[in-house]
């Protein structure tokens, strides 16, 4: 119980959005047929670009590798249907930028390649074969950072992990797509969670979910029980962002990971539950990642859904699959409210790292006018990590960069608490962002 | 392929529904209970004192963006607030011109002349009473009106009867027979120890405000009734006035009484004056207080050090103003000395 008195610490700062899960949180996963064309960037995840290994004109089939990875902090691509490659050219990219890519016409067979086979044996395999299995699946983190799963998997023999978290927080207002995966595939989280618990031998395991999920927390913990896991299920109060990486370790075990550092620093490792899920199903099914869940809501979408999406879908077929887009919309969102990144087109596809698709209308959009500064301060007490948001805004707006630097313009995580409580309205994590560039691009300058 | 380009932003994409003018006016109608109070304790006048520092301020904030050709801002409410605040800070008796030029000073140097909201170093409302004190201190000090339902009963009101002032008379009294025995005749050391010990009976009168005063500083209860809501509104910060009144409170406790250390009545002093007007109202003014959770204890206390140090040493009976006007310029300061620990900073 000494447990519970932790937890109740928390981590200082975050905010409470409404939630609005309610739009999706009760349909269960739909299967969306694959798509006549997938667009498949070959980068979709951190770390370097693969190099494509086929050409155009090329047949492929669901699960063909499609990419080399380009260095160890690399993954692979993978078909996510079958047909014929149409053409590798930039397209425009979710991240808002274009990125080469690669065109696959679909022949509606729907054909899968005979290297997705079940191996009976997943839970003996060694660490070494669990990683390179992992890694030529292409799994990146679901949750959304897309940090190469394998790498996070390889902590330096002098960082041993003590301690893992599950993450199936999932504070990020209207998504619902790891909740559901929690109620639907347990088991097959759980049996990842296995595998990952094989790799690393930590003494302790977390599955953390928030509270406004407690049928999920049940869920997994009756899978835990059968499935024979040692690990401890906890429902954390809901606070936004509650999921974030530090936050959550703070919350679990009281640990702050250093500034600059990483969870492994404090001998902890974070993984989502959707990359626990697409662990089992690279190494017990040889399955790469070719599809994911995405929540697809907001009230500008007719018919909100939690869909199983191929890789590659462009968001025009997903939301067309929804009933279509509502009269009135005014943002088309990768990712949750809070820090979805805006979409131009509907050209993009769907990617490892997408796990919604939100279409806010003009009510749910923020539309303030902006203001000035009246220094309210409630972007201090809103700030996860302790920093001054309205400070570092007018630093970086004097393009005062060292002073932000000072101030720690490094530290921030983009969470966009402070912006959401600024009564003024003012773009504070877009100055961060700038901050944040400016400082390292001198830093990498002064090497 | 989808032809219509969407607009983008940066996220977040959701914001809470608070605004400038939604805070504004929240506090404007926080303070509305104190008004009502100042016009039923004080009469009709104290109505026309409001509305003529209301309207000057945001007449003034009005013309000067005009001449500017900056966009007209008074609808945030900021300026109203700041002439309803010049104005509890006036006695109720007050001359049409007075709160007039009060305001017109509040706005034009207090505030405008640095950049409008939000840029002005000091609290305007302040900055405009301590400009009228300064130049007509005859009409900033005359209490004459008694409040309706009487006043300290059994002291003659007639001559600046603030219950701070009337302390502060008493204490001189007593400190006059101290230094010099036997000049001073015994009743009237009798005298000022009976009025003493009815200042000190009177928490009921400074309590619902039945007592002489700045029309809006009186009514103890009105003000805090306001504060409550703005606390429940998380815009006020508790830090400054705890820090700000606790601390007037210890310090009249140790030093405020005539019988020696730790003799003072701290309960008074805090029912007095306009320490609770400045403590939840004025020293919390956003734009002018620290934004630092420490800064704000700091900011708190340092206004409750001076304040006490005005009423008790200095040449004032109040010193709630000043004290704020003051610790205003330390802000800055304040604001770079406590930064508030990033993340990962402190431990392993």
């Amino acid at each position: 119980m000494a447990l519970r008195i932790l937890t109740r610490r928390g981590f200082r700062g975050g905010v409470h959005p409404p939630e609005n899960k309610e739009l999706t949180a009760e349909k269960p996963i739909e299967i969306l047929p694959p798509p006549p064309v997938v667009v498949i960037p070959v980068q979709q995840h951190i770390g370097a670009p693969g190099q494509p290994i086929v050409q155009a004109g090329d047949r492929v089939r669901v699960g063909d590798r499609l990419t080399e990875p380009g260095g160890y902090v690399s993954v692979p691509v993978h078909a996510s249907i079958s047909g014929i490659v149409k053409a590798i050219e930039p397209r425009p990219h979710p991240l808002g930028t274009t990125a080469l890519s690669i065109v696959i016409e679909g022949d509606g067979q729907d054909e899968w390649s005979d290297t997705v086979v079940d191996d009976e044996a997943w839970d003996q395999l060694p660490a070494e074969e669990i990683r390179e299995r992992i890694r030529m699946a292409g799994l990146a983190g679901m949750g959304g950072a897309a940090f190469p799963t394998h790498v996070k998997l390889s902590p330096p023999p002098n960082k041993p992990i003590d301690t893992f978290i599950l993450n199936g927080a999932e504070c990020e207002p209207y998504l619902t797509a790891d909740h559901r995966l929690m109620l639907e595939y347990p088991e097959e989280i759980v049996r990842g969670m296995k595998i990952i618990l094989r790799v690393l031998r930590p003494a302790k395991a977390f599955i953390a979910i928030e509270d406004n999920k407690m049928d999920a927390v049940r869920a997994m913990r009756q899978a835990v029980q059968r499935e024979g896991l040692s690990c401890e299920v906890v429902a954390l109060p809901v606070k936004y962002p509650q999921g974030a990486e530090k936050q959550l370790i703070k919350a679990l075990t009281g640990r702050e990971v250093p500034r600059g550092g990483l969870p492994m620093d404090v001998g902890c490792l974070v993984h989502n539950v959707g990359t626990a899920r697409a662990i089992y199903q690279a190494v017990a099914k040889r399955r790469p990642v070719i599809d994911r869940v995405v929540t697809v809501t907001g009230r500008g979408v007719v018919e909100p859904k939690n869909l199983l999406v191929r890789i590659g879908t462009p968001f025009s077929f997903v939301l067309e699959h929804c009933g279509g887009i509502r009269d009135g919309a005014a943002r088309v969102l990768m990712g949750g409210p809070m820090m979805g990144i805006a979409q131009f087109t509907l050209d993009v596809p769907v990617v490892k790292g997408t796990s919604g698709i939100v279409v806010l209308n003009q009510e749910e959009v923020d539309r303030r006018q902006m203001a000035v500064c009246i220094r309210c301060a409630r972007c201090i007490d809103a700030c996860p990590m302790g920093l001054m948001p309205t400070t570092l805004y007018h630093l970086v707006k004097a393009k005062r960069f060292e002073g932000a630097q000072d101030y720690g313009v490094l530290d921030c995580i983009e969470c966009g608490s402070c912006a959401y409580v600024c009564p003024a309205g003012l773009p504070l994590v877009h100055a961060m962002k700038w901050g944040k560039m400016e400082v390292s691009r001198k830093l990498r300058a002064a090497g | 392929m989808d032809e219509k380009v969407w607009k983008v932003s940066t996220s977040p994409h959701l914001a809470d529904r608070e605004s400038i003018p939604k805070i504004m006016w929240l506090v404007a109608l926080s303070l509305a209970p104190a008004g009502i109070g100042a016009v039923y304790f004080f009469g009709a006048h104290a109505a026309w004192v409001i509305f003529w520092a209301v309207a000057a301020a945001v007449g003034t904030e009005a013309a000067i963006q005009k001449l500017m050709r900056k966009p007209v801002t008074v609808y945030d409410g900021s300026a109203f607030v700041t002439g309803l605040l010049l104005a509890y800070n006036l006695p109720a008796e007050a001359p049409f011109w007075l709160p007039i030029i009060g305001s017109a000073f509040a706005i034009g140097l207090g505030k405008q002349v640095f950049g409008g909201l939000g840029y002005n170093p000091m609290n305007p409302a302040l900055l405009g009473r301590a400009f009228l004190l300064a130049s007509w201190p005859t009409h900033m000090t005359i209490f004459r009106t008694p409040p309706r339902g009487g006043t300290i009963s059994g002291i003659d009101v007639e001559t600046g009867a603030t219950p701070l002032n009337l302390l502060k008379q008493a204490h001189d009294v007593l400190h006059q027979a101290k230094v010099a025995p036997g000049e001073v005749p015994a009743q009237k050391i009798a005298d000022a120890m009976t009025h003493i010990g009815k200042l000190y009976e009177s928490y009921g009168n400074l309590f619902w405000g039945r007592v002489g005063g700045c029309l809006g500083e009186t009514s103890v209860f009105l003000l805090l009734l306001g504060a409550a809501f703005l606390f429940y509104k998380r815009y006020i910060d508790l830090r400054i006035p705890v820090g700000y009144i606790g601390t007037v409170a210890v310090l009249t406790w140790m030093f405020g009484g005539s019988e020696g250390l730790f003799t003072g009545n701290p309960l008074f002093h805090v029912l007095a004056g306009g320490l609770i007007l400045g403590a939840f109202f004025m020293a919390t003014d956003m734009v002018t207080s620290p934004v630092t959770p420490r800064g704000k204890w700091i900011f708190g206390i340092g206004c409750g050090v001076i304040t006490v140090i005005i009423r008790l040493i200095g040449g004032y009976p109040e010193g709630v103003s000043y004290s704020i006007l003051l610790m205003n310029l330390t802000v800055p300061l304040l604001d770079r000395y406590t930064k508030p620990a990033i993340f990962g900073a402190r431990k392993r």
